[in-house]
């Protein structure tokens, strides 16, 4: 049985096809309506998300299936002291897959090794969120037509920020590309992103502080939000909060067809004078979120695509 | 000259480096070990200086052993049976260190999940990190 906890669970091949699949499906959803038709996600959100559990949630349901679960840990057992892996245990029972988002790193990991149905992180704390970097990829993809010999300028909260984690990690995979790390030092990439996923890589990256000075380069930009839960001092969180804006000003700086992604919600990173820009593409990465979950959750599940009969996964 | 007499069957932890002694007596347990056990500690040694060793007596010896090779690179295991040399060798790295070290990032699931093994996994950079936050190993050599 295979899970996606981190973006490297799927083979560069696994990858594209499911890219592959989620474009076929974006071109007639109607296709893909009963593929699903009996089948149960749980959802298993242990901290508040608006977009990825409706994404997950509106997957199953355009794939023809259900889902039960909850959102919020007040309203597990967690409450009364269940752990990860007995809820992954007894949920096994009520469906046939689990989506989970925890505040805890490596709970999605855990749950996984008790489950007895496929796993997908719909993320962990501020370590991986593998659905994401796919809806990434997609938009990417779509935008500039490839994947490789991009120069990707990643702004914000790097430290924290488990999409940028998750798609660096899927990035290096494809060759000439160049990493460009806007932050804060307080908010830089974290070392074993730069140890093992960077240096062993053929990539090559710099971190700075200036988001106008480096914007001209950039084929792609990636904006985060700093993240207030993720901070134990409200403090820190106060001085770093607003350090970068992207407005329509700095959008002159950057070229005609660089897209700005951001995997939402934002707050004050990005002006909202800027979403009627052709370049902003973070609306689209919502769309495209869709059809990605879809074809994850047909890929897990082992469904065979109605239009080409082919699965994504062969072992 | 300190003489500790020599065993008949048994292992012989050497080359430890001086002043680590103590911490792989603890980690092994050997507090617990019902047969001889003698720590020597800052040692002379031809080929560092100083060293520590540890020699076990018995034919049950203590349970992972082969965490040696991650605490420390220098150190040699030598069996020894019926009063010879069995087999000498210095214990490789592990690729995974279970329930050796706990992890110590707030955000770990490990931090919060009752009875969730420890897991450390060698990484590409030759670093120990965890199995599920991805944090580097944190212990005092």
């Amino acid at each position: 049985m295979r899970h996606l906890i981190e973006p490297a669970d799927f083979s560069d091949a696994e990858t594209l096809a499911v890219l592959n699949l989620a474009d076929r499906i974006s071109v007639n959803p109607s296709a893909y309506a009963h593929v699903a038709d009996g089948k149960v996600l749980a959802t298993l959100f242990y901290e508040p998300s608006t977009r990825t559990r409706l994404s997950f949630e509106s997957a199953t349901l355009h794939l023809g299936g259900r889902t039960l679960g909850f959102s919020g840990a007040e309203q597990s057992s967690a409450t009364k002291g269940e752990t990860v892996a007995d809820t992954a245990r007894v949920v096994s029972c009520y469906a046939d897959i689990i989506a989970m988002r925890h505040p805890k790193e490596g709970a999605p990991l855990l749950a996984s090794r008790y489950a007895a149905i496929p796993v997908i992180n719909a993320g962990d704390g501020g370590h991986n969120h593998p659905s994401q970097t796919l809806i990434d990829l997609m938009t990417i993809r779509q935008r500039k037509g490839r994947l490789d010999h991009l120069t990707v300028g990643f702004c914000g909260d790097l430290k924290f920020g488990r999409t940028v984690h998750s798609l660096v990690n899927r990035l290096v995979r494809y060759p000439g590309n160049h990493f460009c790390f806007i932050s804060p030092e307080e908010l830089r990439v974290p070392g074993y992103v730069i140890e093992d996923t960077l240096v062993p890589s053929s990539a090559t990256f710099e971190e700075v502080t200036n988001l106008e000075e480096n914007l001209p380069k950039l084929d792609v930009l990636y904006m985060t939000r700093v993240q207030k839960e993720r901070f134990f001092n409200e403090e820190d969180y106060l001085r770093l909060k607003g350090i970068y804006t992207l407005d329509a000003e700095k959008m002159k700086l950057l070229q005609p067809d660089t897209p700005v992604l951001h995997p939402l919600p934002r707050v004050d990173e990005i002006a909202m004078e800027i979403d009627q820009d052709p370049r902003a593409a973070y609306f689209t990465q919502v769309q495209n979120g869709l059809y990605i979950r879809m074809a994850l959750i047909m890929t897990l599940l082992g469904l065979a695509d109605p239009v080409t009969g082919e699965k994504v996964l062969t072992c | 000259m300190l003489n500790v007499e020599s065993i008949q069957n048994g292992v012989v932890i050497d080359h430890i480096t001086a002043g680590r002694g103590m911490e792989i007596y603890r980690l092994l347990h050997l507090e617990n070990h019902e047969q001889p056990v003698a720590l020597l500690q800052s040692v002379r040694s031809k080929k560092y200086g100083h060293k520590d060793l540890i020699k076990i007596e018995g034919t049950e010896l203590p349970a992972r052993l082969e965490i040696l090779g991650y605490l420390d690179s220098k150190i040699t295991l030598i069996y020894i049976r019926n009063g010879k040399i069995e087999k000498k060798f210095r214990p490789e790295t592990p690729k995974l260190l279970r329930n050796v070290v706990k992890c110590t990032n707030p955000r770990c699931i490990t931090s919060i999940e009752d009875n969730c093994e420890h897991i450390f996994k060698l990484s590409p950079s030759g670093k120990y990190r965890c199995l599920y936050c991805d944090q580097e190993i944190s212990v005092k050599k």
